[in-house]
Formats: C-alpha cells, sequence, structure tokens
C-alpha cells in the first residue's frame, strides 16, 4: 500500500518532470506535440481543481451558517451569489449548457454587472489604504528609506498630469527610473528568483521535496 | 449612541441611493430595461464597497460575499465551457453516444481520471490517490519550469548591450544596468561576508533595490488610482450622468 501512496506519486513526478525537461531540447515534432497534449492534460486536471476551491469555500461558509457562528446570516449570501450566477451559467441562455457558451446572456450581465464593478472597486480601495501605508513607512530615516521614496514620489509624479505642469523632465525621469535602475534590480532579482524556482524543480523531481504530497502516510 | 448614528448613516445612504435612482428612472435618464438596471446594479455594489472606507458595515459585508459567491460561480462556468467542455465532455462522452463523425479520444481518460483523483482530497480512505494528480501537476510543471527558467529568466537575463553604445548617455545606461544586476546578485550572495570590496558593491545593489522597490510601489499605486478614477468616472458619467 506504501507503494501505492507514497512511491507512485514519487515515480509519477520523477518521470514527467524528466520528460518534460528534455523534451525542451528535442527538436522534434513528437516532441512538440508531447508538450502540447501534455500541457492541456496538465490544464484539464486544473480544471477539476476548481471544484475542489468551490467545496472549500461552501464548506467554509456552511460551518458558519450550521453553528451559527458570529457574521454566519452574510454567508448565505456567498451561497445566493453563486447560486444565481451557475444557474444562469448552466441554462446559458436558454441553450442550456451542452452548448457553446452564448453571448448577451443573464450570465454575462451579472459577471459585467456585479463582478466587474465590484472587482475594480475592491482592488482601488487598496490605493486608500496604500496611500496610509506609506505614510507611516516612507519616512525618510536612512539613506535607502530617502531613495525608495524620492523614486517612488518621480515614478508617481511622472505619470500624472500635475508631474508633468511641475516639471517637464519629471516623466523622463520617470521613465528612466523604470527602464534603467528598476530594470537592472529586478533583472538582479529575476535570476536569484528562477536559480531558486530551478533548485526546487529539481528537488521535486528526484524527490527529496515532497510537501505536495501532504501528510499523512 | 455611537451604533444608533451608525444605523441612521446606513438608512440615509440606502434612501438617498433608492430616490436617486428612482428620480433618474422616472426621469427617462436610466433605461430601466436597457442598460439602466446594470448601471444601477454597478454603482450599488460600487457604493457597497467603498463604504467600508468609513467602517465596516453590514451593505459591505453583503456585498463581499455576493462578490466571493458570483466570482466562484463565474470560475465553475467558464472551466465548464473552456475546459471540461471541449477536452472532456466533447472529446468523450458526446463521442460515445452521438454520432459526431469523430472517434472517442480515449487517451482523455488520463487527465479526466487524474483530475477525478484530485477530488478524493476530501475523501479520509481515498485522500491518498489525489497524490497522483498533484504529482502530475507539480512534475509536470517543475519539468517545463527548468529549461525555460534557463532560457528566459537567467541566459537571457545575462546579455548585455555593449558598454561602447554611439552615443554617451546609453553607454551609462548600459554600464548602469550591468552595475546594477551585479550588485543585486551579490547583495544576495550570502557565501561571502559583506566586507571590503563586496561590501561596498552589496550597498550599491541596496540603492539599486531601493530605487525599484519605490519605482514598484509608486507604479503599484498609480494603477489603483487609475482604478479608483475609473470608478468614480463611472458614477459620476455612466450613473449620474453629471460629465459627459
Amino acid at each position: 500500500m506504501n507503494f501505492l501512496k507514497r512511491t507512485i506519486p514519487l515515480i509519477i513526478a520523477f518521470v514527467m518532470g524528466v520528460t518534460m525537461a528534455l523534451q525542451y531540447y528535442v527538436p522534434h515534432e513528437v516532441s512538440q506535440s508531447l508538450l502540447k497534449v501534455v500541457s492541456r492534460w496538465g490544464i484539464t486536471i486544473g480544471g477539476f481543481a476548481v471544484f475542489l476551491g468551490a467545496y472549500s469555500l461552501f464548506h467554509l461558509h456552511l460551518t458558519k451558517i450550521k453553528r451559527k457562528l458570529p457574521g454566519w446570516g452574510y454567508s448565505t449570501f456567498v451561497f445566493l451569489g453563486a447560486g444565481i450566477t451557475i444557474v444562469f451559467g448552466l441554462y446559458n441562455g436558454g441553450e442550456f449548457f451542452w452548448q457553446d457558451k452564448q453571448e448577451g446572456t443573464m450570465f454575462e450581465w451579472i459577471y459585467f454587472n456585479v463582478q466587474v464593478p465590484a472587482g475594480a472597486t475592491m482592488f482601488s480601495i487598496l490605493a486608500f489604504f496604500m496611500a496610509s501605508a506609506a505614510y507611516r513607512t516612507f519616512r525618510a530615516r536612512t539613506n535607502e528609506a530617502t531613495i525608495l521614496l524620492i523614486a517612488a514620489i518621480i515614478v508617481m509624479l511622472g505619470r500624472v498630469p500635475i508631474g508633468t505642469m511641475i516639471s517637464q523632465y519629471l516623466p523622463i525621469a520617470a521613465d528612466w527610473i523604470m527602464s534603467v535602475p528598476n530594470m537592472a534590480a529586478k533583472r538582479g532579482i529575476l535570476i536569484g528568483v528562477s536559480i531558486g524556482a530551478i533548485a526546487t524543480s529539481l528537488k521535486i523531481i528526484f524527490g527529496i521535496e515532497r510537501a505536495y504530497l501532504g501528510g499523512g502516510d | 449612541m455611537k451604533k444608533s448614528r451608525d444605523v441612521y448613516i446606513l438608512f440615509s445612504t440606502l434612501i438617498l441611493f433608492f430616490l436617486v435612482n428612482i428620480f433618474y428612472l422616472s426621469m427617462g435618464w436610466l433605461d430601466f430595461w436597457g442598460k439602466g438596471l446594470g448601471i444601477v446594479t454597478g454603482a450599488a455594489f460600487t457604493l457597497a464597497m467603498y463604504s467600508f472606507l468609513y467602517k465596516d458595515n453590514p451593505v459591505f459585508k453583503i456585498a463581499e460575499n455576493l462578490f466571493v459567491g458570483v466570482a466562484m460561480g463565474y470560475w465553475i462556468i467558464i472551466t465548464w465551457f473552456n475546459i471540461l467542455k471541449p477536452d472532456v465532455f466533447e472529446t468523450i462522452l458526446v463521442p460515445i453516444f452521438k454520432e459526431t463523425g469523430t472517434p472517442p479520444q480515449f487517451t482523455i481518460l488520463i487527465p479526466t481520471l487524474l483530475g477525478m483523483f484530485m477530488l478524493l482530497r476530501f475523501s479520509k480512505k481515498l485522500a491518498w490517490m489525489s497524490r497522483w494528480s498533484f504529482a502530475f501537476i507539480v512534475g509536470l510543471g517543475s519539468g517545463i519550469t527548468i529549461p525555460n527558467f534557463i532560457h528566459a529568466f537567467i541566459l537571457k537575463q545575462l546579455t548585455f548591450d555593449s558598454l561602447i553604445a554611439p552615443s554617451i548617455p546609453v553607454s551609462i545606461n548600459n554600464f548602469l544596468v550591468l552595475l546594477g544586476v551585479v550588485s543585486v546578485l551579490i547583495y544576495f550572495f550570502f557565501s561571502v561576508e559583506h566586507k571590503g570590496v563586496v561590501g561596498g558593491i552589496s550597498i550599491i545593489g541596496v540603492w539599486f533595490l531601493m530605487i525599484a522597490f519605490g519605482a514598484s510601489f509608486g507604479y503599484t499605486v498609480m494603477a489603483r488610482m487609475s482604478l479608483l478614477i475609473g470608478r468614480i468616472q463611472f458614477l459620476i458619467r455612466d450613473w449620474l450622468g453629471l460629465i459627459q
């Protein structure tokens, strides 16, 4: 049983990892179609993972409702929102879910008039919190903090009309910061991150990193 | 006292929102059965979300939970139409039960079964089968990562433009990019003590990092600001029609 529970997953990860790493260096159409097919398989498996997320979300809110935890009434709105969206999505403008997705349905209406405005507003609220966090954090106490503050101010002012009104060189300075020192530092970070990702990938392929197996036997 | 004030503010805002919409609809400025209902719904969600800036309140919580539910429902339906329907339903189930001219592609059973195994994560007895699915995904990702990262994020990032460029400013910029990359890498290299020359170069790396963090912060703030401007424009142009 331990063979099925632990060894088989390690073999699958090893075979997939080695095959996909090697196929990159094989410039043959079989290799290319293998990448295409297996990548699509990965997307298909990932599609099922959405139901894992849905189960997790609904289970969390159902537990809140069952136990009458504080704020449990709000959890009913999660089911209301999901229920209405799924019903209209499956209804598919009268063509039902086994036909191709239709345009101009209630499902799309919900997307454009509920999800898009609510999502955009949620993210725009962060502008206020970032501004207040910046006020508390960005005090020019050290040389490094001063450099960070100046770079942030130049980039912010360089992107709005008032920046040009203050000085015509502000947008040029903002562009220079983005394309020279910012790019240089990002390259350095990217190289470091990539080396880390490659090292982790090798550890996964050779079965040293096994966190993805989860706990238990 | 404070709670009753909050209730008063909440109901006043709701009544005001209701009255504004009734007024606009009765004047014909909003076409209820056309785009009007969508605009009113969008405005309601926008204002409900912004009400959090005053403080956490029931209207925000309702909108937040509805948003979470709608987002979940949306992803389930989109996953069906974009992934499961074309890859599983139409390649196996439809050809088996209906004459489509194309034979069923039984190879798709492999990812389908692995996908179903993934759902066994919640079963106490069969949760171990989900490891096969995760191993497939993680192995696939790792295998693709190694050559692609070496090519795109290491080798490509280590190619620099010539320091001897047609103009001096370009040469200086090329030198600064080289200096920035090298100094940042040295700052993150902990196998050597940061003293002397290495310490000096790593300080330059810190300066480059600070500029990059400041630039990223400024860039992110402006992106959020543009979203904020978009929402305010929606309220005063699309909903209230105060600007054209």
